[in-house]
């Protein structure tokens, strides 16, 4: 099988074409009806707070899980029924997995001497030079640092030239500065070996720097998918809108719609928003707009057609964190506020009355739900001890 | 340094003499130019080691132990590991009930055991002889096993198989390759305690070997008139090469971790 | 007591294909175990109970019995071996005492103190496993010279008067204890160092930080966390002690006045070819030791020993 599908591995990497695939455990559903297609080439990551079914949809498609029903296609080939080993996909693990019976090397080359590679040691110690560690080669696993050990477990993958490398929070160990370095090497390696990634991580921040499609998942399915600046612009979910960042969201019911504006009544307010940045044109609707995109002033400014105004409220914290700073804001009759301003003026001190407006442009409308679902403990073991 | 601080290494180092005291006592009398008895200290002499199968039966019933010990311990770690695996990585109805069919034989005292099979064995009508002895060792060895290897089983993590199996390794390639050696330290780790338990195993062995002497029968026998001096060579032979095995290895594996330097 | 200490995965309504192949995987490897046990270690308990039973028909020869529902063999077995019972029981609990006397504080030192020194740590395991590598039987054929009345320990014990001049150590209960506590004191010693071993020290420097003084930091925190260690080393001490017969047998450590239960079983069983009075008395053992240890791990509430 592999040896038959060895043209598979010299090339770029693949296509990934899932099919409606649905995982079910006993009592939970970790997967439901998931269907995506992955662009050969492309780095694409997989987005959702722990439980929502990423990392099982990762091992549906390296094979170490059987999908309950869906086909899994991979450059256009149906791999839905075949094993681990007879696919062209490998997985770095979140843990790295490296076999600390082996050196970096055995480690390395076990892919390619599975596959009887006649030069596996030759490949393996130029997939090491990739990952800056050839001078490692002769070391145990146990002798190398976690930055180290990750990098080790990347080459073990890319050496095997495989369709489709799929990465399981590769960077979740790490902390943070090693964190930021390695996604700035993991990215210059996928373009340089040009191969198809599939990334996954609960790190919003990571998904968006790394990856060309971000999808978003929670409770088992994809809410929503898309370059990351059009992800973060114009969320369509309260859970994208609150995920990817933060959102000032308020509650209302359209009062009137045009063809290019909505007008949305919160409260005894009035927000208007365009009509082609809303999910939803009647009814029950949800407002939001992002922290970074209102002003805050101490004087009420000049009503405008094309600004949404609120006020006035009163700044009940500031938090000054370098760049910017932190607002929250009370406002009577909504919730809380949060602003974000660059400190290129002075700071509104605590207690002060303050108004918020900012470019109706920048509202979005996404359908309103019952509040604090993503609040709830969503981990797969409490599923499961629920589900029991 | 207070004297307080060095009450319980001192307490610890005599202790740990005690220990030693009859260990070295017989391995000195193995050295006893010994007459009929071997309990006055009769000077020194290396012929109880160059003539070590002089004394009637001593040669015979080590042969035995060895072969028994052998025999029971392939047999008991082969079951053992098979049961340890399937305990740490699948569930399966009867888990309890298993759990407490392995904990028992360890929770019997051997004198029952060894009651027990004989009882056994008579009510069948089966002579006794090596083989009832085996049968009996591999018995009380398997759970020893289980719970040595398990240990190890429960320690391994279930990715690095994975990784073997992403890794285009098919089933027997990644039992062979990956999770084999892995266990392997905790598999012989069982093997050489159920050796050693068989080895020197009297109470059970003496309700079941019928005419068959082992090392340690032949040492209760002979108790009465004398033991001889052969016997202390043996059990000291033993004794000393089981030490240099383990002693290389510990201070093998702690020079190893300190060049390395991995704390354990 | 191994009951509970398993734990259940989620147990739901869709049983795939593919854990039905698991279980069969798992009786695959189970099974030849299994059977194995049932039939050298189940069956013999129950051979045993019928053999309790047996009756000698009129006119026997020695170890001739059929079987019977005798039920009078476990009384007269408890009429004619209860002191040998209770002895057997006083005897092994003073050697577990013993046993965990000298083997609590050294493992505690290997444990904790030889931490810093991976290398005598080492060591001193090795020497703490020393005595498996030899036979025990030697051991204690070594300690009933050395404590023999010739021996010189008993010489200069009765020199300086420690012992009047007419004592003796050899067949006394008191060297029948002595013998079982140390030939267990290894048994003792290793479960305790697994527990101790993984103590963590910052727990005790954090009791000491909150008022307690070492007295109480020992019996508030290091006893409750080195409590698995204590009761599965208890456990490995008592009951080979309460079943051995190698002590207190008159050719090692003991007399006649020193008979354990493991005596009485092994003369009834290989010498008296008594087999239903040895099958009883081993079940009534059996039995004894069963309530005493769920008792005991019971009040410990460690129940994760195997």
């Amino acid at each position: 099988m592999a040896q038959k599908d060895a043209s598979v591995f010299a090339a770029g990497g693949s296509d990934l074409e899932l099919v409606g695939i649905s995982k079910v455990f006993p009592g939970f559903t970790a997967v439901d009806n998931i269907s995506l297609k992955i662009p050969a080439g492309s780095f694409f990551a997989l987005l959702g707070p722990s439980g929502c079914g990423k990392t099982t949809t990762l091992r549906l498609i390296s094979g170490l899980e059987e999908p309950t029903a869906g086909k899994i296609l991979i450059g256009g080939k149906d791999i839905t029924n075949t094993k681990p080993h007879q696919r062209t996909v490998n997985t770095v693990f979140q843990s790295y997995a490296l076999f600390p019976h082996m050196t970096i090397l055995e480690n390395v080359a076990f892919g390619l001497k599975q596959r009887k590679m006649k030069n596996a040691i030759e490949l393996a110690h130029e997939a090491l030079a990739l990952v800056e560690l050839d001078h490692m080669a002769s070391r145990k696993p146990s002798q190398l640092s976690g930055g180290q050990q990750q990098r080790v477990a990347l080459a073990r993958a890319v050496v095997n030239r495989p369709a489709l490398l799929l990465l399981d929070e590769p960077l979740g160990a790490l902390d943070l500065k090693l964190r930021r370095q390695m996604q700035i090497e993991l990215k210059a390696i996928q373009s340089e070996v040009g191969l198809t990634f599939l990334h996954v991580t609960h790190d919003q921040e990571e998904a968006m720097t790394m990856a060309d499609t971000v999808a978003v998942m929670n409770k088992g399915k994809i809410e929503q998918m898309g370059a990351p600046a059009e992800l973060y612009e114009l969320p369509k979910t309260r859970f994208v809108a609150t995920f990817l960042g933060q959102s000032n969201l308020f509650d209302g019911k359209v009062t009137g719609a045009t063809a290019s504006t909505i007008s949305v009544a919160v409260g005894s307010r009035t927000l208007e928003l365009p009509a082609k940045r809303s999910a939803i044109t009647s009814g029950d609707i949800t407002v939001g707009v992002r922290p970074e995109k209102i002003a805050i002033t101490r004087a009420k400014p000049a009503a405008s057609k094309s600004r949404s105004l609120i006020g006035p409220g009163t700044v009940t914290d500031a938090s000054f964190s370098g760049v910017s700073t932190q607002y929250l804001v009370d406002v009577p009759g909504l919730s809380t506020m949060t602003v974000f301003e660059q400190n290129d003026g002075d700071i509104v001190k605590a207690g002060t009355e303050v108004w918020l407006s900012w470019d109706s442009e920048f509202s979005f409308g996404i359908p309103l739900e019952a509040q604090g679902f993503h609040d709830s403990d969503t981990s797969t073991t409490t599923l499961a001890a629920q589900a029991k | 340094m207070k004297f307080g601080k060095l009450l319980l290494p001192l307490y610890g180092v005599l202790a740990l003499i005690y220990l030693m005291v009859p260990i070295a006592y017989t391995i000195m009398f193995s050295f006893n130019d010994s007459k009929r008895t071997n309990i006055i200290w009769n000077g020194f002499t290396f012929n109880n080691w160059l003539n070590v199968c002089d004394a009637q039966g001593v040669c015979q019933a080590f042969a035995n132990s060895i072969i028994i010990a052998t025999v029971s311990t392939i047999v008991a770690t082969v079951l053992g590991t098979a049961i340890a695996i399937a305990l740490v990585r699948y569930k399966f109805k009867g888990r309890a009930a298993t759990t407490l069919l392995l904990f028992m034989p360890m929770a019997t005292p051997e004198v029952v055991l060894g009651a027990g099979l004989a009882a056994q064995f008579l009510n069948a009508g089966m002579p006794k002889g090596m083989l009832t002895v085996i049968l009996a060792h591999i018995m009380f060895c398997i759970s020893f096993v289980v719970v040595t290897v398990r240990a190890r089983v429960a320690g391994l993590d279930p990715k690095l198989e994975e990784a073997g199996r992403d890794l285009y390794a098919n089933p027997s390639q990644v039992w062979w390759k990956v999770t084999f050696p892995l266990l392997l330290p905790g598999i012989v780790a069982g093997a050489l305690l159920a050796f050693a338990l068989s080895f020197d195993d009297f109470i059970i062995t003496n309700f079941n070997r019928g005419p068959v002497d082992t090392l340690p029968s032949f040492i209760y026998t002979a108790a009465s008139r004398g033991i001889p001096a052969e016997a202390n060579v043996l059990a000291s032979a033993v004794f000393l090469l089981a030490i240099a095995g383990v002693v290389t290895a510990q201070v093998g594996g702690a020079i190893r971790r300190k060049k390395l330097g991995i704390t354990p | 007591m191994a009951i509970g200490a398993f734990s259940h995965g989620p147990t739901g309504t869709v049983v795939s294909a593919e854990s039905q192949k698991k279980s069969r995987v798992a009786w695959f490897l189970l099974l030849p175990g299994i059977v194995y046990l049932l039939l050298f270690f189940l069956t013999p308990l129950f051979s045993l109970v019928l053999t309790s039973f047996k009756t000698a028909p009129p006119a026997a020869f020695i170890g001739e019995y059929v079987y019977a529902f005798r039920w009078e063999n476990y009384v007269e077995v408890l009429g004619m071996y209860g002191e040998h019972s209770l002895r057997s029981f006083t005897y092994a609990a003073i050697a577990t005492l013993i046993a965990l006397a000298i083997g609590y504080p050294l493992a505690y030192f290997i444990g904790v103190r030889l931490r810093p020194y991976p290398l005598l740590q080492s060591l001193a395991l090795v020497l703490v496993i020393a005595p498996f590598f030899i036979s025990f039987l030697l051991r204690t054929v070594a300690w009933k010279q050395l404590l023999a009345d010739q021996g010189w320990i008993v010489g200069t014990m009765k020199a300086f008067a420690i012992l009047p001049p007419d004592a003796h150590i050899t067949g006394t209960s008191i060297s029948v204890i002595f013998g079982l506590a140390y030939n267990f004191i290894p048994f003792m010693t290793l479960p305790l160092y697994t527990s101790i071993e993984r103590l963590d020290l910052r727990l005790i420097e954090a009791s000491n930080d909150l008022y307690a003084n070492p007295m109480t930091t020992f019996r508030k925190v290091t006893i409750p966390l080195t409590l698995p260690g204590i009761v599965s080393g208890t456990l490995l001490t008592f009951i080979p002690a309460a079943g051995d017969y190698v002590n207190a047998s008159a050719n090692f450590l003991g007399s006649t006045q020193t008979s354990m239960i493991g005596n009485v079983i092994e003369s009834n069983f290989l010498v008296l070819q008594n087999y239903p009075h040895a099958a009883s008395m081993s079940l009534i053992l059996m039995g004894a030791i069963l309530v005493l240890v769920s008792a005991y791990v019971f009040k410990s509430g460690t129940d994760d020993l195997l």
